[in-house]
């Protein structure tokens, strides 16, 4: 009696315990069907991507040896050290230069393209293919094309200068232009992608809209400004973003043109970076370098999407 | 309509034209000026003014291409590191987006967050790290060193997400009512009835490898194990500067990627566009 009685208040104590308990195994038994699926792509961020990241912080605050191994503990030193370099300071202000060339000049290209693409006329795929053609084409590429465009001597650009009866320019020699010159390729590049998003976004803006401001006597810009631009800032917010941040990794096109020169002209950020690890063997110091920019992009970011975003239409 | 009114409209549609057409040559003319340069005769390269227009077809240019530098070999190597990528991620995208789509398992959010926070993290903060640890694994100059990094990627499990998102939840239910397991259930319904969006994934991720640059120049030393867009400024280096030749190279190491544009412009600017409005 008294053993019976037990064994009721106990499997009454029991019962949430055991329901806890089998809520416990539900969960473990729907992350063991689950794991598999993302095991994979876990391991390859967690090795690649987060554990780099870290050690990248650990490297920033050591000194090393010449193939990188850690040596000994120096704190902030080189972020102190950073913050006085007159090269790191010059490759930032390089940076946000290329950033201010070339993400208006994105964004004001490919708004141009798309609304010329976006016209009811006929062949006009075949303008929207030739809009779109950079989208197949490397940095790297992109970047000898231009090489021989800027020719001091037999370059198509300084021809085009002469025709016009101006005077001649040194595109990739001379440090007023270098940067300029690294620039253009850039733009002509990314135009291509752009171009591809903003008209898909003007493609899904309802054509009963036309319809009604054409009935209001409105003509082809008043219902560009009125219709077609706040309709598309979603579209044009997501390219600042992406271009902004692409334009604060650029690599490829100063490595290709320039290496960085003339006078450090064009010596941006990732250049800098890599010239401090690839060639000098400063690898703590490049790591802190590569946080910094980091850093910078990721507050960057944070802006555009307090500030600007606020601006934006979504339908 | 008008006489005046209509002479008005064609004149605008011509002037609409001829817009469309200068916008379009502007576009255009880089790759064109690289094109019929690379056709031209040495002495047609070196003369002022530069010729514009293709008057030759001087095709000694690409038979030198191919001989200064190993461009085929460097084509191969960017085939096995493009397609290699291309296979790990649509194969590693699509299980991860099973997982986001169908199963249910506590944290989901915060594992999708955690995937997506790759895409905040620019690879240049990491890479110095990476390129040491490559290289204490000895796998530089290897291919498995130029595929391993990227075999992961938060945009194409992303983009695979939404696309099995869209799949009637019902059909899963009534498959696993069925007995039919979750691998299954992926490999033979989920998969084919997304393949526009794993064929834009495929597309896409093989354009961004086969024209990736820094990665390639930091982990690549012997020549045989250069890719395309790092080989091909060993052209331009050569020890007298031949502009036809190099931009011969150039037409060279474009044209797989051109013919890809062609045949998949339209799935691909669809597929992009969706991923990049709906993010």
């Amino acid at each position: 009696m008294a053993a019976s009685a037990t064994s009721t208040a106990g499997r009454q104590a029991a019962r949430p315990l055991s329901q806890r308990a089998r809520e416990r195994r539900r969960d473990i038994a729907q992350w063991m069907a689950a794991l598999p699926y993302l095991a994979p792509s876990l391991l390859v961020f967690a090795v690649f991507v987060f554990y780099p990241l870290v050690r990248s912080v650990v490297l920033s605050t050591y000194a090393t040896n010449s193939i990188g191994q850690m040596t000994r503990f120096v704190g902030a030193r080189y972020y102190q050290r950073l913050v006085q370099s007159s090269e790191y300071l010059n490759s930032l202000a390089v940076t946000v230069r290329f950033v201010l060339y070339t993400v208006p000049g994105v964004l004001l290209v490919s708004l141009l393209l798309a609304t010329l693409g976006n016209l009811r006329l006929k062949g006009i795929a075949v303008y929207r293919i030739a809009f779109a053609l950079t989208l197949a084409i490397s940095g790297a590429t992109a970047a000898l094309l231009f090489q021989f465009l800027y020719h001091p001597v037999v370059g198509a650009f300084n021809y085009l200068l002469d025709l016009a009866h101006l005077p001649r320019v040194g595109w990739l020699i001379d440090p007023q232009w270098a940067l300029f010159a690294v620039s253009v390729p850039r733009i002509w590049l990314q135009a291509g992608f752009a171009t591809v998003v903003l008209l898909a976004g003007m493609q899904g803006i309802s054509e009963e809209l036309f319809e009604a401001a054409k009935i209001d006597g409105a003509g082809f810009w008043a219902s560009w400004r009125h219709i077609t631009f706040p309709l598309i800032t979603p579209s044009l917010f997501f390219l600042l973003v992406v271009t902004t941040l692409n334009a604060f990794q650029t690599f490829t096109e100063v490595n290709v043109l320039t290496k960085g020169g003339p006078v450090d002209a064009t010596q941006v950020v990732v250049h800098e970076i890599y010239r401090s690890f690839y060639f000098n063997g400063q690898y703590g110091f490049a790591s802190a370098q590569a946080l910094i920019l980091f850093a910078i992009m990721l507050v960057l970011t944070i802006i555009q999407f307090g500030v600007i975003e606020k601006r934006v239409y979504y339908a | 309509m008008s006489r005046p009114a209509q002479t008005r409209k064609v004149v605008g549609k011509v002037l609409l034209y001829a817009i469309l057409t200068a916008a379009a040559i502007v576009m255009v003319f880089p790759l064109y000026n690289g094109v019929v340069t690379s056709f031209l005769s040495p002495n047609k390269v070196d003369t002022y003014p530069p010729t514009l227009f293709p008057v030759e077809l001087y095709w000694q240019n690409y038979a030198d291409a191919l001989r200064q530098a190993p461009l085929l070999r460097f084509v191969m190597n960017s085939f096995i590191q493009s397609s290699g990528v291309m296979v790990a991620q649509l194969v590693l995208a699509s299980l991860a987006a099973f997982a986001f789509a169908f199963l249910p398992f506590k944290g989901k959010q915060f594992v999708f967050l955690v995937f997506l926070s790759t895409m905040m993290i620019p690879w240049e903060s990491t890479i110095i790290p990476n390129y040491l640890f490559i290289q204490g694994i000895k796998w530089d100059d290897t291919y498995l060193g130029l595929i391993a990094p990227f075999m992961a990627s938060a945009f194409a499990t992303f983009l695979i997400r939404q696309s099995f998102m869209s799949l009637p939840r019902d059909l899963y239910d009534a498959a696993v009512i069925d007995g039919c397991s979750n691998l299954r259930y992926l490999l033979t319904i989920a998969v084919p009835l997304a393949r526009p969006a794993l064929g834009t994934l495929a597309v896409y991720s093989f354009l961004q490898t086969y024209n990736q640059y820094l990665w390639p120049l930091l982990i690549t030393n012997k020549v045989e194990m250069r890719t395309v867009q790092i080989g091909i400024t060993m052209l331009r280096d050569a020890e007298r500067e031949m502009w036809a030749v190099v931009l011969a190279g150039v037409v060279i190491v474009m044209i797989p990627t051109l013919i890809l544009f062609v045949i998949a412009n339209r799935q691909l600017i669809r597929g992009l566009t969706a991923g990049a409005l709906k993010g």
